[in-house]
């Protein structure tokens, strides 16, 4: 079962993960992605687009459920603003046996970095705005995964 | 051509608008002729398009890269690297 969603409600992981796994996948691997509080961060304000930014998470998860035998798959990620602290994403993948569940959620996160919609825009206490750049890793990291290699 | 753009991120910012709808010249084609034309057309533009390298873009809901041919009628849309995750 495929679970995919964007919007601004904070993200329950507790609860996902409990109607994630209803109980008897042989594993399942996680990925819970939170705001930083670095530099007196005060708030992170995640931009996306109306309609691409779902699309977008929608076929890489498909990508994901394709490529492995997964049992379960979760991908949720917050927009809007949110507080250090909170959680901004969250992956979940369940198959038989580990080494599936961890390279699909290695996989999507990787790949949510660089090939969907979403901007990171911060605010810190001292007043300070600024839209944060891509990191050149974040591309080494995704292209890993182009099929072949 | 007429066309519907939509700018996000500080493409949006700098352009002061979050969508327009504009009507290039015939002899703009291509996405990367589309930056051009407008990072040429206004002090705005400039700003937002000073670096073409660093603007990517969607038509009609699919990442292009700037040889894309402009769709007649459809929609572009202009963007920062992407920093979800």
């Amino acid at each position: 079962m495929i679970r995919v969603s964007v919007g601004p409600g904070a993200i329950d992981v507790a609860a996902e993960y409990a109607a994630h796994d209803a109980g008897g996948h042989g594993a399942s691997a996680s990925f819970v992605g939170r705001v930083r509080g670095d530099d007196g961060l005060s708030e992170l304000f995640l931009e996306h687009h109306p309609v691409l930014t779902l699309a977008g998470l929608e076929e890489l998860a498909a990508t994901a459920a394709a490529r492995w035998t997964l049992a379960a798959l979760t991908l949720i990620h917050r927009v809007g603003g949110m507080a250090p602290g909170e959680t901004i994403v969250l992956v979940l993948a369940s198959s038989a046996h580990r080494g599936e569940a961890l390279a699909a959620v290695e996989f999507l996160i990787d790949r949510l970095k660089t090939d969907v919609m979403l901007w990171k825009r911060e605010t810190f206490g001292d007043g300070r705005v600024g839209w944060v750049e891509q990191r050149d890793g974040d591309h080494e990291r995704a292209e890993r995964w182009v099929p072949g290699q | 051509m007429a066309l519907k753009i939509s700018y996000f991120a500080w493409v949006r910012e700098r352009m002061g608008v979050a969508e327009e709808a504009v009507a290039p010249p015939d002899d703009v084609a291509t996405v990367g002729e589309l930056i051009d034309w407008l990072g040429a057309r206004d002090e705005r533009g400039a700003l937002a398009f000073a670096e073409p390298q660093r603007i990517r873009a969607a038509v009609d809901g699919q990442m292009v890269g700037a040889d894309a041919p402009l769709p007649q009628g459809g929609e572009v849309a202009l963007f920062p690297p992407v920093t979800g995750g």
